[in-house]
């Protein structure tokens, strides 16, 4: 039994530390947050070269061949620095490919995503903001009239309609887009849609999280030939509920580093700022929301490390840990976003001051994969 | 990361489970509920495994951390009776007695508490000193072959059954610092000049007491450790007294038991399992006990890599504080007007025993050190803030 990390990854963990330490202090974070593309081209092709972006992808094509274990602490160590880049979308449209992917389409995108050529993402959710396959409405109408044509690519679709909330639309290169198929509509669809497709449109969309992107993908008339379906039947609702845990596994593991930050930049305010002649630290009424906010980091933490073990396993435990681990972190990160603000009072109400930083990321990862009631009703679902 | 046991763990995981097998009954009839545990107790005592950690020499079984946990968690799984009934003994006299007795104390005390012979209480608080104990004024002087004690201690848990008690005293008030000149005392309950006062809990049942000492004697040979030296027997011995993995099963049964009760009962005319809110209410406690089993895993995996574990377990404390006060609550609180009845009224379910937990929560709660003081713990020694 060992419920920690091996010394290659405490020694990744240094690493990531140190490249984002020299790399990206929150004085970068925020330059970033306010460019175009909400991401740093240059720092992403630092991390191609360093292997990050292959962590989960096979050697055989050409990633480094380890797990979410491995990738949590690079993830973690990303949300300590608020760090903006895809690497979450990106680990996500990987998986997809490895959980449902044709040999072909997995040769096409997995060697070009992990050497940090293309990035991919998930287009799942729509306007009904739903995070349950029921949400899914975009439909796939039959491509007949390729098919009367006797052309090669037969039995495709046609997609035409919206994609919201989508993250790091803007930075892929391709897009693991749900829909309904006109020919099985009781199923979803899953399929690989290329940015540079005809009928292709992203339309970037603004949440006060700046350090995090999403948009909208706007599809019409867009071509899916056959040899794009990732999945279909209901192998596809199956791969959707994991890319769902995964996502919240991920923006879990994020959230640890971050509310871990938040709770040392209070705990040195604390020590600091002195009021009826002592640092305020002295004080219960300040000292004890900083001990929750410990508990509960501590708590999430080692949901999310377990969730990461049950992501790489096979037995299934996948589903109720990530469950479990957001339903836990979801409403404790927001939480601690506020107490950090509260206890600082008036300067950290200010724009200058890093602790509103946050206090945004919070309330951006809350609804993020589904929020605590959601996930709640996914556990209460497993003993009622 | 993995989560398997080795080849040697398994083998004593089958070991267990066969024993569970041949001498747990499916079922005990109430009248030989007593004869039952008994003759448990001393089945398990037969294969070492009470004390199952503590040296062998000292009448333990020598056994190492991972296989205790394996230990509990199989005979909680199976709701089997505990390993010996002498808590305190078992919890922090007894590592206490291994680490600071004398060889006199080891042989004269050890055997006792792991045959489970009789109870161990803790004699800590007093009338002006709960939280801050280091300060605490129960005197005794060293009258050369013996130690005259002389004040009160108060909340004193399992008093009015206790045989022998592990008991603060201050031997020298001269020094500044309040954590020198306490001294460490074994006293035998029965001793002339000691009297125990039960006090009724708010549950109706006494299981507290103030005890009173007037010039009780106690011999130089009961001492625990060195003289003035006192609290660092106490702070070790109650680092014993760890947030195991053993205690989240017993959480985790009681999940099972909530959850059984809701499918169970109608909330206005509707079964409460189609009630939305009560289901997510429910899932809120299986996430936290599950973070709870999660965390002892990987503090475990520390100490099992040699690494120091102290104060993190102020966290499982807070977590099981929170829990029992509001797990035992809502169990009451679903039930409306029915959760209130106690055990001989007509209108009680299961004789009252929701009613009687929703108010017995501080036996656990406020004994090891309030909610409030595990949060000091954390702030201070863990986040470094100033001492208040």
């Amino acid at each position: 039994m060992n419920f920690g990390f091996t010394e290659e990854q405490e020694l990744l963990r240094e690493q990531v530390r140190r490249f984002l330490d020299n790399k990206c202090p929150l004085t970068e974070v925020r330059k970033i947050a306010e460019s175009k593309a909400g991401f740093s081209q240059d720092l992403w092709n630092e991390m191609a070269e360093l292997g990050w972006l292959g962590i989960t992808v096979p050697e055989n094509y050409g990633g480094l061949g380890m797990g979410w274990v491995d990738l949590i602490v690079v993830l973690e160590e990303s949300g300590r620095s608020l760090f903006p880049s895809p690497i979450i979308s990106h680990n996500l449209a990987i998986d997809a490919l490895l959980s449902a992917g044709t040999e072909q389409q997995k040769e096409t995108w997995l060697p070009a995503m992990a050497s940090g050529q293309k990035r991919g993402c998930i287009a799942i959710n729509e306007k009904t903001n739903w995070h349950t396959p029921e949400g899914i409405r975009l439909q796939g109408l039959q491509e007949r009239g390729l098919q009367e044509k006797g052309k090669q690519r037969s039995n495709g679709y046609s997609l035409t309609g919206e994609k919201h909330f989508v993250s790091d639309v803007d930075a892929a290169d391709f897009y693991i887009v749900a829909f309904r198929a006109d020919d099985k509509p009781e199923d979803i669809t899953l399929a690989i849609v290329d940015s540079s497709a005809s009928g292709v449109k992203t339309i970037m969309t603004e949440t006060f999280d700046k350090t995090k992107r999403e948009g909208i993908l706007s599809l019409s008339d867009v071509v899916v030939p056959k040899d794009q379906i990732l999945s279909e039947g209901p192998a596809a609702t199956e791969t959707l509920s994991r890319l769902l845990e995964l996502g919240a596994v991920a923006v879990t593991a994020e959230a640890v580093g971050a509310a871990e930050t938040a709770l040392n930049i209070t705990t040195e305010y604390a020590k600091e700022r002195i009021q009826f002649g002592a640092p305020i630290g002295r004080y219960q009424g300040v000292k004890h929301p900083l001990a929750d906010m410990y508990v509960d980091i501590e708590s999430f933490k080692s949901l999310a490390y377990y969730a990461a073990w049950a992501a790489d396993e096979v037995d299934g435990s996948l589903s109720r840990s990530a469950s479990i681990a957001k339903a836990y972190a979801s409403d404790a990160f927001v939480r601690i976003g506020t107490d950090s603000i509260q206890l600082h009072g008036a300067i950290g109400y200010t724009d200058e001051y890093d602790i509103q930083l946050f206090i945004k990321r919070s309330k951006w990862m809350r609804p993020a994969f589904g929020d605590t009631h959601f996930h709640q009703d996914r556990i209460a679902a497993l003993s009622f | 990361m993995d989560f398997d046991l080795s080849p040697d763990e398994l083998v004593f995981r089958q070991e267990v489970r066969d024993f569970i097998k041949t001498n747990m009954p499916d079922k005990v009839a109430k009248k030989d509920e007593m004869a039952f545990v008994t003759e448990w107790n001393k089945k398990v005592r037969e294969k070492r495994w009470v004390g199952y950690t503590w040296p062998k020499e000292m009448g333990g079984g020598g056994g190492s951390l991972m296989k205790q946990v394996i230990l509990k968690q199989e005979m909680a799984i199976a709701k089997t009776p505990g390993l010996g009934t002498c808590f305190m003994g078992l919890s922090w006299v007894g590592p206490g007695i291994i680490q600071y007795g004398t060889k006199d104390q080891q042989e004269r005390f050890l055997p006792d508490i792991l045959d489970s012979k009789f109870q161990w209480c803790t004699g800590y608080s007093e009338p002006n000193i709960g939280s801050d104990l280091a300060s605490l004024q129960c005197k005794a002087e060293n009258k050369g072959d013996h130690y005259l004690v002389n004040g009160q201690k108060m909340w004193t848990s399992l008093a009015p059954f206790a045989e022998w008690m592990i008991l603060l005293v201050r031997t020298d008030s001269s020094s500044e610092n309040k954590h020198e000149g306490i001294t460490c005392l074994l006293v035998h309950m029965k001793s002339p000049g000691l009297e125990v006062r039960p006090i009724k809990n708010m549950t109706g049942s006494a299981v507290f007491a103030e005890v009173f000492f007037t010039d009780v004697k106690v011999p130089q040979e009961n001492r625990l450790g060195e003289e003035g030296k006192g609290w660092m027997v106490t702070v070790s011995a109650l680092a014993n007294e760890r947030s195991s993995i053993a205690e989240v099963a017993g959480l985790e049964r009681k999940l099972e038991d909530l959850k059984a009760l809701v499918k169970r009962i109608e909330i206005q005319g509707k079964p409460a399992t189609q009630d939305q809110s009560v289901r997510r209410t429910v899932a809120g406690f299986e996430t936290i006990i599950e973070s709870m089993r999660l965390n002892g895993m990987r503090y475990l995996t520390k100490q099992l890599k040699g690494e120091p574990v102290s104060s993190e377990t102020s966290v499982n404390k807070l977590h099981k504080a929170t829990l029992e006060v509001e797990m035992g609550d809502y169990a009451v609180s679903l039930m409306g007007h029915v959760g209130i009845h106690s055990r001989n009224s007509p209108d009680a379910l299961d004789k009252g025993r929701y009613a009687y937990r929703a108010l017995s929560w501080p036996d656990v709660v406020i004994g090891g050190g309030t909610p409030n003081i595990q949060k000091n713990i954390i702030s201070e020694r863990i986040l470094g803030l100033p001492k208040d």
